[in-house]
């Protein structure tokens, strides 16, 4: 395997040396390449889930060719080489994420799933009557929800940061609700709805120096900028692989080795024991106590294909190729008429959030549709965000690194044909 | 550019009445109300019924939603009025039958209610169409919940 380092060395560099090929990109995602309703696909739904590159549609079929079986289990030659297989892909994600051990990676079904452990696990241990969970009013309803029952479960209350007009964290509000009863934050890396990237670094410091942990739901940072645990010093980070170009039902939970250690086991089952009598049962070591089960193995194989992709590019000349891409998209659509973008924070990533005076989201949705276009629209499960700016739902275009220009001139012709279409 | 197949959803009916909604009020003294919701668009509608005798004597909405919806809602308001409940019911299963696909649009049953005959090739905008109908149900049935398309 090669240090973290290493890929992130020969990314930064190439970054500078070679133009970002988007066209070679985007001919390395087959599922881009179709007529929808008689045009060409336009695909900017990406921040629902993402598009899949042939490296890892073919990483996951060879897989189960050649190398499948169960894992952690079996002294044949196959179940050996499919732990081989998933435990390299954990090492994938330890470097791409910055881990310091693969002790730390923790595979769970995806951004939800790995909430949901922290929140039941840590939660369960570090959470009770009185205490309080601090998160944000621009969380994903899967940063909100399995809060609230953990709260309601012990006792403890739930304190949401506000946002401003523009869509981002009113940080003095922030400090004033992170208090002695805080005993964990938990905040979104990349708003879903807004496109906000948060002040996360701030927020860490700021709580650690109270000795609260920071969980970062960070399910739509991973497929636009190179995170890294140790640096941004998390106690949590969660990501989700299907929105980075990798396969669904698969993604990893980031959590410092010395809180997993002391957190009780999230679910029961085989592979997360070392022993089980009907008088006691021993725990496995980390990070297999938190993966009861056969897991999604297949799925593991294809994350790791999903970061050698990734890293093959860069993470950094991603990031720098959709900021220019963000900037060009959001003065295309000021300059339609009517049009109002949700979200206009200062510092943002790949998504534009807007509603068009007197047309609703789902019709501007079903009119793009129509053009061979694919956005989203709806509360994107942030509901608290819509309740915030008033509205019910907005359309929602979202980038990722093999779209272009000339998918926001058709996404600006498309919304013509909505105006034509209500006029 | 061609928006002819957009037409066929988006009918100058629809649209005007999407624009311009008609029995857009409440109605403090209704016999029935009921509340309708579609989480999947976040449409919302209220629904104020007055029944006397078996018939509809008056029907109006209130609310925010899609084209669709709202149309669908201004329309039905419309067309109900001074129809019997068991009419009613009659005409929802003949429109439901219609923007599912499930049978075709039979002017002489629906009425102006046909232009809605473009949401079958729309399945993820039935809910959308059929929304007030629903909420019509359960304010009949005198269902306290909200109704949801979910
Ligand atoms: C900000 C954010 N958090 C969490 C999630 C949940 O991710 P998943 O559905 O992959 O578990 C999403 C996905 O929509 C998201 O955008």
């Amino acid at each position: 395997m090669t240090a973290p380092g290493n890929t992130e060395v020969v990314a930064r560099s190439s970054a500078s040396n070679r133009a970002f090929d988007v066209d070679r990109i985007r001919g390395e995602f087959p599922g881009l390449h179709q007529d929808i309703k008689g045009k060409p696909l336009v695909y900017l739904d990406n921040a629902a889930s993402s598009q899949k590159p042939q490296q890892v549609i073919d990483a996951i079929s060879d897989f189960y060719a050649h190398d499948y079986s169960n894992i952690h289990r079996g002294v044949h030659e196959l179940s050996e080489r499919a732990t081989k297989a998933y435990e390299s892909a954990r090492l994938k994600v330890q470097a791409f994420m910055g881990a310091a051990s693969e002790r730390e990676i923790v595979f769970v079904r995806g951004t939800t799933e790995g909430i949901n452990l922290v929140a039941d696990s840590f939660g369960r241990a570090n959470v009770g009557e009185g205490d309080e969970v601090l998160i944000t009013t621009m969380e994903h309803h899967s940063n909100i929800v399995p809060w609230q029952m953990l709260c309601e479960r012990n006792g403890a209350s739930l304190k949401v940061v506000p946002i401003n007009d523009r869509g981002e964290l009113e940080m003095e509000e922030f400090k004033k609700l992170l208090g002695s009863k805080t005993k964990i934050v938990a905040v979104g890396h990349v708003s879903n709805a807004l496109g906000t990237i948060n002040p996360i670094r701030t927020i860490i410091e700021l709580a650690h120096a109270q000795g609260t942990p920071v969980l970062i739901d960070g399910a739509q940072a991973a497929p636009h900028v190179a995170i890294d645990v140790r640096e941004l010093d998390c106690d949590f980070y969660t990501i989700s692989a299907h929105k980075m170009f990798g396969p669904s039902g698969m993604g990893a939970l980031y959590a410092k080795e010395s809180l997993l250690e002391k957190m009780p086991p999230y679910q029961g089952g085989g592979d997360m024991i070392l022993s089980v009598s009907f008088e006691k049962t021993t725990y496995n070591r980390l990070p297999f106590r938190f993966e009861a089960g056969t897991p999604n193995i297949a799925g593991a194989v294809g994350f790791g294909a999903t970061i050698d992709y990734l890293n093959g590019i860069g993470m950094d000349r991603i990031a720098a190729y959709e900021e220019e891409l963000l900037d060009y998209g959001t003065n295309a659509l000021r300059d339609v008429p009517g049009l109002r973008i949700v979200g206009e924070a200062s510092h943002k990533a790949s998504v534009i959030s807007f509603v068009l005076d007197g047309i609703h989201p789902h019709d501007i949705g079903t009119i793009l549709d129509q053009e061979g276009i694919a956005v989203r629209t709806g509360h994107h499960c942030a509901q608290p965000v819509m309740d915030r700016f008033g509205v019910a739902a907005t359309a929602r275009a979202s980038l990722a690194l093999y779209n272009t220009r000339e998918d926001i001139d058709r996404l600006v012709e498309g919304l013509a044909t909505v105006r034509e279409v209500f006029s | 550019m061609s928006t002819d197949a957009l037409r066929e959803l988006y009918q100058e009916v629809i649209l005007d009445h999407s624009k311009k909604p008609r029995n857009f009020r409440e109605i403090d003294n209704a016999s029935h109300d009921a509340k309708g919701h579609n989480p999947l668009c976040g449409d919302r509608l209220s629904l104020y019924v007055v029944v006397e005798d078996g018939v509809i004597r008056d029907m109006s909405f209130k609310g925010a939603g899609c084209a669709i919806s709202t149309a669908s809602a201004s329309m039905m308001t419309e067309v109900l009025k001074g129809k019997t409940q068991a009419e009613a019911e009659a005409l929802f299963e003949s429109f439901h039958g219609v923007v599912t696909g499930k049978t075709d649009a039979d002017e002489d049953a629906l009425g102006k209610l046909a232009v809605f005959a473009g949401v079958r090739d729309y399945p993820v905008r039935v809910k959308c169409a059929t929304l007030a109908w629903h909420t019509l149900n359960a304010a009949l049935a005198e269902k306290e919940e909200a109704v949801s398309t979910e």
